[in-house]
């Protein structure tokens, strides 16, 4: 006898504590929104994991939270955040991702709509970057405990053969590639923030940047040393990462990196520095000279490098600094960001 | 961006540069002050100095309000907002200014403590609407450019007849800074002050009137876009070499001789001279900073809340002192880039973005290392 | 926090508030300490509220001083 239970309200209900128990409610939400969302043939077998072939070679695997606030933005939500973050994580490595697990925990009262929104929105993102959402988990926990909801992730994808970036393979006089413009992602999260109330038409950049490089992969060969994405500390933060793990110094033009006017501007009224702030659609590339017009190239055929910019060069440099030439002359140079101005940024 | 971007022109900078560089006498050296943080940020954030000839130096004066706040103000801030009724509304410099013991305003919102972070004093306004069983405090520093939103927002809390709202009041004034400098045991060599921008627009040109004519001290006052700075800092060159001392308006634009009446009107009415108050760095000084009128009393804080005033001493190893006046710059402080950074500061002089330590630390310091080994 | 920037006013608004554009970026702030404010006008603006108006000619002469001045030395310098 089939039990009869009422439909899941997608347009009015909320979640509550039940959704979280691992009964039927919860078993309901799972199937009518997230596997839903995610349709794929794991999935689609209920089990608590999922089982796939392994690749021979060397497999890459990453973990990531997401607690960006607000969880709506212009340009996408923490849902199309957490599958684009995953996957270029991956990515980064020149390795091409496969599957992810995402797990959520959900505060009671968040609503059925929102939830779906986020699902359906990954599933979307998911597909567009040629991966599947094969496994999850869902918590529920008492109001005010959670802000909404937090998404956890974990991926898994596959390194080409002998590809090993690395920053330990950088060499004075490498060229550093931007493939686009900076601070569209943490300008377009801060003009919903609640002391911040105003518009403008910069939209997020969450996009998954595997097809991007992948293209530099072939593009590059033995002269890609490495690739990262500039999210949370912005262009300044990774720069200074790769100078500490490389032992060298940097030195940028600022004329040559993109920022939008609008970008310029907003960060102008906030006092930040297009440097510091986030971006979740974007890479920064060493390359060995000889390659790095072919890289860069390759970039700006492809959608998601338009806008890419050779903006830079490595040197020896006891200090690891890196330093910058100004738009107005001078020099300076280009730090970590102190403090956290932007908290909850993704 | 339409009035900024023109003013950073690298083209006219090569040209002014080269201007500066055939009006620098080479037989002298030139030493200006800035008294402005815009100043202080804008010389670092496009390296201005390597602009400059090297006998044209400027030096960082106490032009940061966030600086030159004392840490007994912290902690009398950090004390009001551990109460639970207590919402706190500062500007995001101040989160980070150490108070006594290694103590912060971010320190003690992750202690629990309410406080939160405004872009503008109307926020301040929107929270206290928005949570009428809860008492926001607004905490109040700036120079003369910042006292005028404070009584805007004043103003806006009587009209709404807001009975939860009330300001931490630590406005300090220029002038009265200036004079600290140049009546100090220890002074400093200075032929002339680089004017700040945006206090100017407020107050005009005539409280700088006393430095040149009885100090004999050449004023400019700058915009802080770089050319504007640059052309400012011609223009002194070019009096200092004439034997002049006026006050001189480059930042015509934005500043007119009388200031902003408006603004000049509206502190008034809602403020008042203190007879002393604290400077970090600068001792106390009389008549240099404002605490609200009686007719506004129910909206003062300290009176309000009994809040009791707290003095404490700077770390002596600290040489935010020294280095505010203008004395020593921030490599010859022995906790620069080591026990001192911006993500554990010890001095005020590296928290606000617009400090010379902290200018210094994030935009310049690659120079040190070049000097050392030029030397 | 001494920040300041130029802006252009684009709508006033009730309560001495008025909306402001940089270069597409918009926002809500006060014009109670201008005397009179108009659309077009350009305004500093600081911590949320408008501190001065710029007058464009005085920016105009500026800019030419800046040029004149870059320019006579080139003229002079060998």
């Amino acid at each position: 006898m089939s039990m009869h239970q009422r439909r899941l309200d997608l347009k009015n209900g909320c979640v509550d504590l039940s959704h979280g128990a691992g009964g039927r409610a919860m078993a309901q939400l799972i199937a009518g929104l997230f596997h839903e969302a995610f349709g794929n043939e794991w999935l689609a077998r209920g089990n608590d994991q999922s089982a796939f072939d392994v690749a021979t070679g060397r497999m890459v695997m990453t973990t990531d939270g997401y607690v960006v606030s607000p969880l709506f933005f212009p340009g996408g939500n923490i849902g199309s955040l957490a599958v684009h973050g995953t996957v270029n994580d991956i990515a980064m490595a020149g390795a091409r991702p496969l599957y992810l697990s995402a797990s959520f925990i959900i505060e009671e009262g968040f609503r059925f709509s929102d939830l779906k929104r986020i699902a359906d929105s990954m599933g979307e993102a998911a597909r567009e970057a040629g991966v599947a959402i094969i496994t999850g988990d869902t918590k529920v926990v008492e109001r005010g405990k959670a802000d909404g909801v937090f998404i956890s992730t974990a991926g898994v994808g596959v390194l080409p053969d002998g590809l090993d970036l690395s920053a330990d393979k950088a060499r004075p006089g490498d060229r550093v590639l931007l493939s686009g413009s900076l601070g569209d992602h943490g300008v377009a999260i801060m003009s919903k923030r609640q002391n911040l109330t105003f518009d403008t038409e910069i939209v997020s950049d969450s996009a998954a940047l595997p097809g991007l490089v992948a293209a530099m992969v072939a593009a590059g060969g033995q002269g890609l040393r490495l690739m990262r994405d500039p999210t949370r500390g912005g262009l300044a933060a990774t720069m200074n990462e790769i100078a500490q793990q490389s032992n060298l110094g940097f030195r940028l033009q600022e004329d040559a990196i993109p920022v939008k006017p609008a970008v310029a501007a907003a960060c102008e009224l906030l006092g930040l520095d297009p440097l510091h702030v986030a971006n979740e659609g974007k890479l920064v590339a060493v390359v060995a000279p000889e390659q790095a017009d072919t890289v860069l190239a390759a970039m700006k055929a492809h959608p998601l490098g338009r806008d890419a910019a050779q903006i830079g060069e490595a040197v020896a440099d006891d200090h690891r600094f890196v330093q910058m030439a100004t738009s107005f002359g001078g020099g300076r140079i280009v730090d970590w960001l102190s403090g956290e101005q932007l908290p909850r940024i993704c | 961006m339409k009035y900024a971007d023109e003013f950073r022109d690298k083209e006219l900078a090569t040209g002014l540069a080269r201007a500066i560089r055939a009006k620098a006498d080479p037989s002298r050296a030139y030493r200006f002050m800035e008294f402005c943080g815009g100043h202080t940020h804008a010389i670092a954030r496009y390296g201005l100095e390597d602009m400059l000839p090297d006998n044209v130096r400027m030096i960082h004066g106490p032009g940061c309000p966030v600086c030159v706040l004392p840490a007994g103000r912290i902690d009398m801030a950090i004390a009001l907002a551990e109460r639970p009724d207590i919402i706190l509304c500062v500007y995001g410099d101040l989160m980070r200014v150490p108070g006594s013991r290694g103590s912060s305003l971010l320190k003690a919102k992750a202690r629990g403590a309410d406080i939160r972070m405004v872009y503008s004093t109307l926020d301040a306004i929107a929270l206290a609407e928005q949570n009428p069983s809860r008492e926001v405090v607004f905490f109040a520093i700036g120079f003369e450019t910042t006292t005028p939103p404070t009584a805007v927002m004043i103003r806006a809390a009587e009209k709404k007849s807001l009975t939860n709202f009330s300001v931490f009041c630590n406005h300090v004034l220029t002038p009265p800074a200036m004079r600290a400098i140049l009546d100090s045991d220890t002074p400093i060599e200075i032929d002339g002050f680089v004017g700040p921008a945006h206090v100017s627009t407020v107050i005009g040109t005539e409280p700088y009137a006393p430095f040149a004519r009885d100090d004999r001290k050449p004023v400019v006052i700058a915009g802080f876009e770089p050319l504007d700075m640059m052309q400012a800092i011609l223009m002194l060159i070019e009096q200092v070499n004439d034997g002049r001392h006026e006050v001189e308006n480059q930042y015509r634009r934005a500043v007119a001789g009388g200031g902003n009446q408006r603004a000049i009107k509206e502190v008034a009415a809602l403020f008042e001279l203190r007879d002393q108050f604290e400077w970090r760095g600068l001792g106390s000084i009389p008549a240099s900073a404002l605490k609200l009128r009686s007719a506004f009393a129910h909206l003062d804080a300290e009176l309000r809340f009994a809040m009791a005033e707290r003095v404490v001493a700077d770390n002596p190893a600290c040489e935010c002192p020294a280095i505010l006046r203008g004395l020593k710059k921030p490599v010859d402080c022995k906790l620069f880039g080591t026990a001192c950074t911006p993500e554990t500061p010890v001095g005020s002089c590296m928290v606000s973005s617009e400090g010379a330590c902290a200018a210094h630390w994030t935009y310049g310091r690659f120079r040190d290392h070049q000097r050392r080994l030029a030397s | 926090m001494c920040l300041a920037i130029p802006a252009e006013v684009i709508k006033l608004l009730a309560d001495d508030m008025a909306i402001v554009s940089i270069d597409g970026v918009s926002k809500e702030v006060s014009v109670a300490l201008i005397e009179e404010i108009a659309v077009g006008d350009y305004v500093i603006l600081h911590v949320g509220h408008a501190l001065a108006k710029i007058d464009p000619e005085e920016a105009r002469e500026t800019l030419d001083l800046l040029r004149q001045m870059g320019a006579v030395t080139a003229e002079v310098s060998p």
